[in-house]
Formats: structure tokens, sequence, C-alpha cells
């Protein structure tokens, strides 16, 4: 017996593609745009992502049946919190160094557009398995985006990759930038997140023209 | 089993168990985790004032911070810090503890005009005097603090910058080794008035060869955290004024 069925893989794949959070459904474009210039950031806000949408969506699935739907949305964003607080919380206490990295990505995390809408569209409607894979799919989905649009700006903006210079010394004038290549530091402000997902989302339907809405 | 979700009552006694148990966890998890968290952070700001008086294990060639180990720290500290003094009003103090007051509090009380106390560590290394003084600020979403060693020349030999909340790779990057190490030999002074150090975007000095200039070079996209970081500087500076005045080698 497989491990996933073929809907369970769906659940994986399809957001890495044609049901994208950011590309295609347009959520967590926010902090698309705040933390992605460099690459560090972006891989350590994808995996704290990971972490906080697939146990969240746990909780929640765990949770669907006695929600009262009046109070849904404040229950989604108690869970939420709770489950940051207390990451963080653990992380301080027994892995300081890490707690310290992260501390500046808590606050996004819990105002992240893709947690509540993925607790919202699918952990209330479905069991815990199927929750975990759709959150563990969604926030691959999101990550992947993260780190594409995250090494663009920190290769054009800084000319550096995790933090090492990979085109030379632009002070020095080493390596590439012995040639007059220049660093681009529009690529450093937000702006230039927004311009590398456009190109994304553009690069996406013109291979997939199902995907483009009609008008 | 039917659970009739809708009511009104059971809305409101949802709503009040989860408030009791989830304020119940995170109560109990906080006051289990707090001896824990409380050392760490002393640690930590052991080893931060070690590290503005360049007592870390950074090497020569890699770019990044490293910091004194925390099993060690407690040890490193007391034996190059020789003294830690409060200043309150004109008394200064001796204080054993000193580097565990917060300055924030402080700088709080000074605003509504109460008692304040201000510390600072003086540490020896190689025979060398230095006079360690923390700082606090804001930079453009939070807290921003750090710690700067000067000399009795009024010459920085070291700083450490913190922040609780700015921008991952543009106003976080304040507590990057290459930005903090641009502050090393420049002075506060600028002739005989303390005039601190600014973070210019215009100094046109990227290799900060210019040390007499009170400026070091700005960081890309961070415009609001590097005029916190100046004025945190600037105020520092005039807050421990008549201090240093009286350490100054003149």
């Amino acid at each position: 017996m497989a491990l996933l069925s073929k809907k369970d893989t769906n659940l994986i794949k399809d957001p890495l593609a044609d049901n994208n959070p950011i590309t295609i459904q347009v959520l967590g474009i926010c902090s698309a745009l705040a933390i992605t210039a460099e690459l560090k950031a972006s891989v350590v806000m994808a995996v704290s992502v990971m972490f906080v949408l697939g146990a969240g969506n746990v909780v929640i699935s765990l949770m669907r049946n006695i929600i009262p739907s009046k109070i849904r949305i404040i229950v989604q964003l108690i869970v939420v919190a709770t489950l940051v607080i207390i990451v963080d919380q653990v992380l301080k206490a027994y892995a300081y160094e890490l707690s310290k990295t992260l501390a500046v990505f808590v606050g996004l995390i819990i105002t992240n557009c893709i947690i509540m809408g993925r607790f919202e569209a699918f952990a209330l409607a479905n069991g815990p398995w199927r929750s975990f894979l759709d959150g563990i799919g969604n926030s691959l989905g999101y990550g992947i985006i993260l780190v594409i649009v995250g090494f663009f700006r920190e290769l054009l903006g800084s000319g550096t990759l995790f933090g090492y210079p990979v085109l030379g010394d632009p002070i020095t004038k080493t390596g590439l930038y012995a040639t007059g290549y220049e660093n681009n530091g529009f690529m450093i402000i937000p702006p230039a997140a927004l311009i590398v997902v456009g190109i994304i989302i553009w690069v996406q339907r013109s291979r997939n023209p199902a995907l483009v809405e009609e008008n | 089993m039917a659970i009739k979700t809708d009511s009104n009552f059971y809305t409101v006694v949802f709503a009040a168990v989860m408030v009791v148990v989830v304020g119940s966890i995170l109560a109990f998890l906080a006051s289990a985790l707090r001896p824990n968290i409380m050392e760490n952070e002393r640690f930590e700001k052991q080893q931060n004032i070690l590290y503005a008086m360049g007592v870390n294990e950074n090497g020569d060639d890699a770019g990044s911070v490293n910091f004194i180990p925390t099993d060690v720290v407690e040890g490193e500290f007391s034996s190059y810090i020789k003294e830690q003094l409060v200043i309150q009003g004109d008394q200064i103090t001796q204080n054993n503890e000193a580097y565990l007051i917060d300055l924030k509090k402080q700088l709080a009380n000074m605003k509504k005009g109460e008692d304040y106390k201000l510390p600072v560590f003086i540490g020896e290394k190689d025979g060398k005097k230095f006079y360690i003084i923390p700082m606090y600020g804001k930079g453009l979403w939070d807290a921003i603090w750090g710690f700067i060693a000067l000399d009795d020349t009024m010459t920085v030999q070291g700083v450490y910058f913190d922040h609780k909340g700015e921008t991952p790779g543009l106003g976080a990057n304040i507590k990057m080794r290459y930005f903090m190490d641009d502050f090393k030999g420049e002075s506060i002074l600028k002739g005989t008035q303390y005039a601190g150090i600014a973070v210019a975007k215009g100094n046109n000095d990227p290799l900060n060869n210019i040390k007499d200039d009170n400026e070091v070079d700005a960081l890309a996209g961070a415009t609001i955290t590097g005029n916190g970081v100046s004025a945190m500087i600037r105020e520092t500076v005039k807050l421990y004024k008549p201090y240093l005045e009286t350490i100054r080698a003149k």
C-alpha cells in the first residue's frame, strides 16, 4: 500500500504549480515582499510557515466539528498565535541562537494570509491527515516562490547568495565587477519583489493558458 | 452525536473554555521556561558586552559575528570586566550586577522625571582599558539597542548592535559584522564637542578609510534604521557626557 494515495499526492503537488498560494491564489504576498531581500531569510520563513501551517491545519481539522461557525476566524487566529508563541518560547529556552534569528518572523507568520486561508478553505472541511498534507503542500508552494524571489533579489541586488559574494567584490572591483557591472540597488527594496513575482506569474500563465482568467 | 454549534450559548461557552485552556497552557509554559530564558538572556548580555570590547571568536577570516561560547561566558565576563559602575545623578557606585539593569526602564524613568541609573562597564584587555556603555533607541519597526566600547581618547574600540524587529536583509543588517566593524576607530568627538557617530548615506566613503569624519557608510534600503542608530549613539553620548568628561585623557 502506498503511503500516499493519488489524491493525497495531489494535495502536495497542486500548490507547487497550478494552485500556487502566491502566484495563483495571491495569498501571502505581504511576506513575500517583505523578507525576500536575501535568500537566507526566505528559507527561514518558508520552513517556519511549513511548521505552523502543518501543525495548525491538523489542530483546526481536529476541532472542525466543535468550532462555532460564528467565531471561527477568532478561533483560528488563537490557534495560530498560540502555536507560534509556544514555538517561540521553547526556542528561547532551549535554542536561544535560533530564536534570535526567527524573532522577526514571528509576527509575520501570525499575519500570513496563507495560514488563515488554508484553515478556512481546507482544514475546516477535511480530516487531519489530509489537512496536514495540504498544509505542507501549500507551504512548499509558498516557499518555492520565496526562494526564487530571494535568489534573484539577493544575486542582483547585493551580488551575494546566502551572504557569500558570488560575483566578486563590488567595492574593490573584482570578479564580474571588474567588467563594469554594478549591483542593482532597486532589487533590495520591496517593489522589486512585486516585479519578480509578476514575472513568475507571467511565465506560469504563458506555459499554462488554462490559468488565465477570462474577463 | 451532533452538537448544536450554532447556538449563542454554545458559542459563549466554547469561547470561554478556549480562553481558559489556551491561557493556562501559555501561562504554564511561560513560568516553566522562565528560568531557562532568563539565563539565556543574561549570557547574551555578557556576550554582547564582551563582543563590543573585542573579546569574541571572530578570528580574522570569516565575515560573521562569533561570540564567546555560552558555557564559558560567565568566567570570561568576570575576568575581563574589572568594574561595573552605576551612575545615579552625581553619584557613581560599584555594582556587580549593573549589567542586569534594564536601560529601557531607566530611560523611561528619566522621561518621567524620576531617578534613573546608568550602567558603565570597565573592561581590561592586554593592559588597555575599555569603557563600555549600553545604548537603547528605536529603529523602523521596534527597539534597537547595543553597546559601544570607548578608550580614554573617546575613540570607538568596538560596537555591538541588535534589534527586535527590523526588516531581514535591510535594517536587520545593523547586526552584521561589516556594518559594526566600520565604527572601529571612529571618534565620538568632533574637536572637543561630543558629536557621536552618524550613519550617513552620502559620505562617499564606502571603505570607511576616513576615520575623523564622525560618519560611517549607511546600509542600502535601511534609511530609517540607520537614522535610528545615529540618534541612539547621539542620545547615549549626550546622556553619558558628564561621566565621559571625567575619564577623557586631556
